[in-house]
């Protein structure tokens, strides 16, 4: 399959995995961003074929992950609504809130939707005039465009029962997060090529300088991910810190100016809540006030006071999942996702916590870490 | 006679109406013009509450299955034919010849009788290719929006023939598992045939029966040990469950895996692993490597079968779980399926 195979082509990943074995002399903690990234890291078994010196870190980048749980329990409220429908991508379903998930309320009555695109939700608003259709418009800035044209095609047919329910993320910002936590082990970074696709690379070159660390544009099939690594460990070596572009076929170093002038037109820089690491200032993009009317994050009142939760940027053990033997633990997804902890450090990761009985989000979606590492461990 | 007392719907309706699931006048008018002409057979027209016929001295298999499928219309075929096949493959996969099933129909008020009909007629088709008969059956009908469109359970009965013992728990070290043909067609059919998916596909489903090809190989390798049709769950979920009852590792090998370029870019596309996906004209055999050849011999001697191909073996030591052999030469968990892939694919 042309695009695919040849990026999964076994000299080729052969070659790479030498010359990466060539060019190490020495440690290196080198973080992937993008829960895309990861998931293929584990389906491929990578780590494997990487020579000791090399550890890859696992960063934040599931945006299903990292929702807050305030938000998905104001999804769960306004999908309760009988004059709602909730549309989501498959992915939200299963993500505990604090008392439910979405899955558990669709099976109670609630009209939720899974939905491939947020285009499709517009035909569900135009078909059903006497509901209200919400969106539950989650991502990074690769999917914010498709939401954005989502409602403007909405706002074109002048649908006025179409509404966002946003959690959207901005790389940069996380990134720089980590990188100036005291305890972070990260050396170099491999962007999300995807995310590259729409931004350009200008935050990342102010990145690389601030920070004195390499960030090489990466991709997501084997050999792309070998590349990327390959290109970061070069630039360690040789004491340099620069953006590199080693996915070139999908990043051209603008971006893509129509996407990202969609995304001017329609979002604003917000502080924004990281289920599991806390609030990072101006990392998260919100509705601007001229699209107040289609926010359901701001009115549409949600018939209960849904959430409890303690501390909300931690990941809780819900109530109804939390064996007896759980005793005091706690879910350390966060720490995982800012690289201080690997899945291995969890007591719960595979035993307390699986796809099945998921403690903490990223064990639930299909690109969240430890899903990932249960998966194909 | 025509009575006045009771209001008797107009008949010559072009659609299922509540009246044609109420035992009276106009559920017989259903039997009589669609299900009667279409399974007709004796053994159907003892017009009794159930069907008495003879049966052989020996083992038999049994068998039941429902199919809420949706759309009930898709490239290669229809709920008819998929319930008929489903259940022939079942009773196949026990290792038994299929003799006789029921059918069970729940129509939605509204369904156009036109479609039943049609669906009818190809599970009478589907039934004389893989030689059984339909021999008793019931029709209910429930209001508008409490099915969709209509629903089938197919039951049967089969015949074991004397020396053959199929059990998911006799797969044991030094067996290979033969795939008769391309994963993951019928799953990907059913998504593209699905509107809301705006993506089309020259796919079509590969629903079949199998008991033919099955029924030459067990008569000429009695070594058969596991056969089993990878329907919901895919090929990962059958030989996880396999590898559990056997408790052996099953280690498949990812560049010998059949998987179509159609199959393989929705599944890109969509975020799907094809290993997951249904399969309805499918079978996994499982028997001892020295018997591979002839057994692949046999199944590609048959249409159902022209692509048989070995997918994995069972090595002397291991888990009682899935492996999988990488295109780079190491091993990955090939784990069953957490929640659903797909609904309603069959």
């Amino acid at each position: 399959m042309k695009y695919i195979d040849e990026y999964r082509d076994k000299e080729q990943v052969q070659s790479l995995v030498r010359a990466i074995r060539q060019v190490v002399t020495r440690p290196w903690h080198i973080m992937e961003i993008c829960g895309g990234q990861t998931h293929a890291i584990a389906r491929y078994r990578l780590e494997e074929m990487l020579p000791e010196e090399v550890k890859l870190l696992h960063g934040p980048g599931c945006p299903v992950c990292v929702t807050p749980v305030g938000i998905i329990d104001r999804a769960i409220g306004l999908a309760k609504r009988p004059d709602v429908i909730l549309a989501s991508f498959g992915d939200m379903m299963r993500v505990p809130g604090s008392r439910e998930d979405l899955l558990q309320v669709k099976a109670n009555g609630a009209d939720i939707r899974m939905l491939y695109s947020p285009l499709d939700a517009v035909s569900l608003a135009a078909g059903h005039p006497d509901k209200k259709v919400i969106f539950f418009a989650i991502g990074f800035e690769t999917t914010a465009p498709v939401h954005m044209m989502a409602l403007k095609e909405a706002v074109r047919r002048k649908l006025e029962n179409f509404y966002l329910l946003t959690s959207l993320f901005t790389v940069p910002p996380a990134i720089e997060a980590i990188l100036s936590d005291p305890e972070s082990r990260v050396d170099g970074f491999l962007t999300a090529g995807h995310v590259c696709a729409i931004t350009g690379n200008e935050a990342y070159h102010l990145l690389a300088k601030k920070y004195k660390t390499p960030m090489v544009v990466t991709g997501f099939e084997p050999a792309d991910l070998l590349l990327g690594i390959y290109r970061c460990l070069l630039q360690l070596e040789a004491g340099i810190y620069k953006v590199e572009n080693a996915y070139k076929r999908a990043v051209p170093e603008e971006g893509n100016p129509a996407a990202r002038a969609l995304m001017d037109e329609t979002l604003e820089l917000c502080d924004q809540e990281w289920r599991g690491i806390g609030v990072i200032p101006q990392s998260g993009l919100q509705l601007k006030e001229i699209f107040a009317r289609q926010d359901a994050s701001h009115f549409l009142p949600v018939p209960e006071a849904v959430s409890n939760a303690e501390d909300e940027s931690a990941y809780q053990v819900r109530p109804d999942k939390k064996p007896s033997s759980m005793g005091r633990g706690r879910c350390i997804a966060g720490d995982i996702m800012r690289g201080t902890k690997q899945t291995k450090d969890c007591p719960f990761f595979g035993t307390l916590c699986t796809p099945d009985h998921p403690v903490g989000a990223p064990m639930v979606s299909s690109e969240g870490v430890c899903a990932a590492y249960y998966r194909y461990k | 006679m025509i009575t006045t007392n009771c209001p008797i719907p107009f008949s010559g309706s072009d659609c299922v109406l509540l009246a044609h699931g109420g035992g009276g006048r106009m559920t017989h008018q259903l039997i009589s013009s669609i299900f009667y002409p279409a399974f007709r057979n004796p053994l159907l027209e003892q017009d009794h509450d159930g069907c008495v016929f003879q049966v052989e001295a020996g083992r038999m298999a049994c068998s039941t299955d429902s199919f809420v499928v949706d759309p009930v219309f898709f490239p290669g075929g229809d709920i008819g034919d998929l319930a008929v096949n489903g259940t022939v493959n079942d009773l196949a996969c026990c290792g038994a010849r299929p003799l006789y099933l029921t059918a069970g129909f729940i129509l939605e008020e509204g369904l156009p009788l036109a479609d039943l009909r049609r669906i009818v007629l190809s599970m009478k088709a589907a039934a004389e290719r893989a030689g059984v008969q339909i021999v008793a059956g019931d029709t209910k009908v429930v209001e508008r929006g409490k099915c969709d469109k209509l629903f089938i359970n197919t039951s049967g009965i089969g015949v074991v023939p004397e020396g053959v013992r199929i059990a998911p728990d006799r797969a044991q070290p030094g067996d290979v598992v033969i795939c008769s043909g391309p994963i993951g067609v019928h799953g990907i059919t059913i998504l593209s045939a699905r509107e809301s998916l705006g993506f089309e596909t020259n796919l079509k489903s590969d629903t079949a029966s199998l008991n033919n090809m099955i029924d030459g190989l067990l008569k000429d390798i009695e070594e058969v040990h596991v056969l089993r049709d990878p329907t919901r769950g895919g090929v990962s979920g059958t030989l996880n469950e396999i590898a559990q009852a056997a408790g052996v590792e099953i280690v498949l090998d990812e560049a010998s895996l059949p998987i179509p370029d159609a199959v393989r870019g929705a599944s890109e596309i969509l975020g799907l692993d094809p290993l997951y996906i249904a399969n309805e004209g499918l079978v996994l055999v499982i028997l001892p490597e020295e018997k591979a050849e002839q057994a692949l011999a046999i199944m590609r001697n048959c249409p159902e079968g022209k692509n048989a191909a070995i997918i994995g073996r069972i090595p002397e030591k291991g888990n009682a779980l899935v492996k999988m052999k990488t295109l780079y030469g190491n091993y990955r968990i090939v784990d069953m399926l957490s929640g659903e892939q797909l609904p309603r694919i069959c």
